[in-house]
C-alpha cells in the first residue's frame, strides 16, 4: 500500500535563495524517484504508554513555581490523509518559543528572557478520529539573521509521523492575522499561496474555554495511500 | 466542468529550524522535561541480530559538517521484517524487542551522529526482487526545507548490493557508492561509517519516495 506521489508543486524546493541557509544545504542533483516498497510504506508505531500525563500541556509540563507568562491558548485539530481519512494513533510533537520569542535552547542567544516556567515542547497521540489537542501559551515573534531585519512570525513547529516513513513531515503553524507572515522568507519558500494559507490556524471560538483559554484550529494532511485495485505484486516473500 | 476530485492536499513542509532539539530531543537543547525520551539506542539485550554502530557526518556544499541536523532511521530487523502491520512477508518473525526506529541530533562539538542498532536482513522488494540490507534515513535541519530521504547500504554485502533494485536504479554507477557505509572492526563493536553529503562533489543520492 504505497503512497500517492508527493505533489512537489505544493512543497518547497531545496534550493530557495530567499532563505539563505538553504543555499549551501540543498542538493544540486535531482532526487531519484522511487516507487514505494515496504521500506517507505511502513513506519514506527508509538503507544500512549510512552507519553506522560502532562506531555500535551505546555502550561504545566515545565512549571516550577507558577504558570508561564503569555496568552493561554489551546491548539487542536485533526491529522488526515489526502483521502480525507483520519490518521489515528499517530505521534504529533510540537515545540515553540516562549511569549517573548525566546527558545529554551543552549544555542538561542536572543535577549528576550527565558521563562522559568516554560519548557516549550510537548507531544500527543491522535485518537481514533485523528484528533489531537494541546494547551500552551502563544509564542512571540523573534528576529533572526537572514536579512539583518528579518523577523519570524509567531509559530509552532510540528512533527508528524503518519503510518509510513514516507509520510514523515515537519512543518510550522502560524496564527491568523499575524502581519509578519507575508514578510517571512521561510514561509515564502512554499511556492503555492493556498498551501501557505493552509499553514495559518484560524481562531476557533467554539473550541475556546470561555473566560480561560482561546483556541486555534490546525489540521494537518499527510500523504494518502493508494487503494489496491488491480494491485501489482509489491512484496517478495 | 467535470466532477471534482475530493482529495485533500498534503500540508506543506517547513524547515525544522535550529531549535529542533527542543521538540524532538530536548536533552540536547539543554533541559529535561519528558519521563520517556526517544533516543539513538535502538536495541536492548533481548534484540536479535548483530549489534552495530552507525556513525558519520552530514556535510554541506562548502565541505562544512553540520552540527544542528537531526536524523531519524527506520529499518527492518535481522530477519528482514519491519515491525509494522503492513509487513506481511512470509519469512522470519517480528522482534518484539526491536521497533526499528531511532532518532538523534548531530553532536554540537564533534559534528558526528551516532546510532546503536542491529544489522537488518534482506527485505522483499517490488515484483519479488529482494532488497539488500539497508537502513532508511531522514534528515532535517535549519536550511533544509523538506526532509531528505536516503538509504544506507553495507559494504560487506557486495553480492546483495550488486542486485539491489534501488541501487541499480542509480544511472551513474559512481554515485551508488554514496549510499554504501564502510565497516570498521577495530573497536569493541563494529562501526559502519556513513557520511551524508548534501551538495557538491560526492553528493549523496537522495530519493523522492
Amino acid at each position: 500500500m504505497e503512497f500517492y506521489q508527493r505533489d512537489r508543486t505544493l512543497q518547497p524546493a531545496g534550493y530557495t535563495p530567499i532563505y539563505k541557509t538553504s543555499v549551501a544545504r540543498s542538493p544540486r542533483q535531482a532526487m531519484l524517484s522511487l516507487q514505494g516498497s515496504l521500506s517507505e510504506s511502513t513506519g514506527p508505531v508509538f503507544g500512549q504508554n510512552e507519553l506522560g500525563p502532562l506531555d500535551n500541556d505546555l502550561i504545566r509540563n515545565y512549571a516550577k513555581d507558577g504558570d508561564p507568562i503569555g496568552e493561554r491558548i489551546i491548539v487542536h485539530g485533526r491529522v488526515l490523509d489526502e483521502n480525507n481519512r483520519p490518521v489515528p494513533h499517530t505521534l504529533v510533537e510540537f515545540w515553540q518559543a516562549n511569549a517573548g520569542g525566546r527558545y529554551r535552547h543552549k544555542k538561542d542567544t536572543y535577549l528576550a528572557p527565558i521563562d522559568p516556567n516554560f519548557g516549550g515542547c510537548g507531544r500527543a497521540l491522535t485518537d481514533e478520529n485523528g484528533y489531537y489537542f494541546f494547551r500552551t501559551i502563544k509564542p512571540g515573534p523573534y528576529p533572526w539573521r537572514n536579512y539583518v531585519n528579518s523577523w519570524r512570525p509567531a509559530h509552532i513547529h510540528f512533527s508528524v509521523f503518519g503510518s509510513g516513513f514516507a509520510q514523515r513531515l515537519i512543518t510550522q503553524m502560524y496564527f491568523e492575522g499575524d502581519p509578519l507572515i507575508k514578510e517571512c522568507p521561510i514561509v515564502h519558500v512554499i511556492p503555492d499561496e493556498d498551501a501557505i494559507n493552509r499553514l495559518i490556524a484560524p481562531i476557533d471560538l467554539n473550541g475556546s474555554i470561555p473566560l480561560d483559554t482561546i483556541a486555534y484550529k490546525f489540521d494537518i494532511v499527510l500523504r494518502g495511500r493508494r487503494s489496491t485495485l488491480f494491485e501489482n505484486r509489491l512484496e517478495g516473500n | 466542468m467535470v466532477q471534482s476530485l475530493d482529495y485533500l492536499k498534503e500540508t506543506a513542509s517547513q524547515t525544522a529550524g535550529p531549535y529542533v532539539h527542543i521538540g524532538l530531543i530536548p536533552k540536547q537543547a539543554g533541559f529535561d522535561i519528558f519521563e520517556n525520551n526517544f533516543t539513538n539506542i535502538m536495541a536492548d539485550e533481548n534484540t536479535r541480530g548483530e549489534r552495530i554502530v552507525i556513525e558519520g557526518r552530514v556535510v554541506d556544499g562548502t565541505g562544512t559538517p553540520l552540527r544542528d541536523a537531526l536524523l531519524e532511521i527506520w529499518q527492518a530487523n535481522s530477519d528482514g521484517r519491519y515491525n509494522h502491520e503492513l509487513d506481511r512477508q512470509r519469512k522470519g518473525e517480528v522482534d518484539a524487542d526491536f521497533r526499528g526506529w531511532g532518532r538523534t541530533g548531530i553532536d554540537f562539538d564533534t559534528a558526528i551522529y551516532r546510532f546503536e542498532t542491529i544489522k537488518p536482513g534482506v527485505v522483499g522488494g517490488r515484483n519479488g526482487r529482494d532488497m539488500a540490507p539497508h537502513i532508511n534515513f531522514w534528515i532535517v535541519a535549519r536550511g533544509i526545507n523538506i526532509g531528505l530521504n536516503t538509504r544506507m547500504y553495507f559494504d560487506d554485502e557486495q553480492d546483495a548490493n550488486a542486485v539491489d533494485p534501488v541501487l541499480n536504479l542509480i544511472e551513474q554507477t559512481e554515485r551508488r557508492k554514496t549510499l554504501i557505509a564502510t565497516r570498521d572492526d577495530s573497536g569493541p563493536m563494529p562501526v559502519y561509517r556513513f557520511d551524508i553529503v548534501l551538495q557538491g562533489e560526492n553528493e549523496t543520492v537522495f530519493f523522492d519516495v
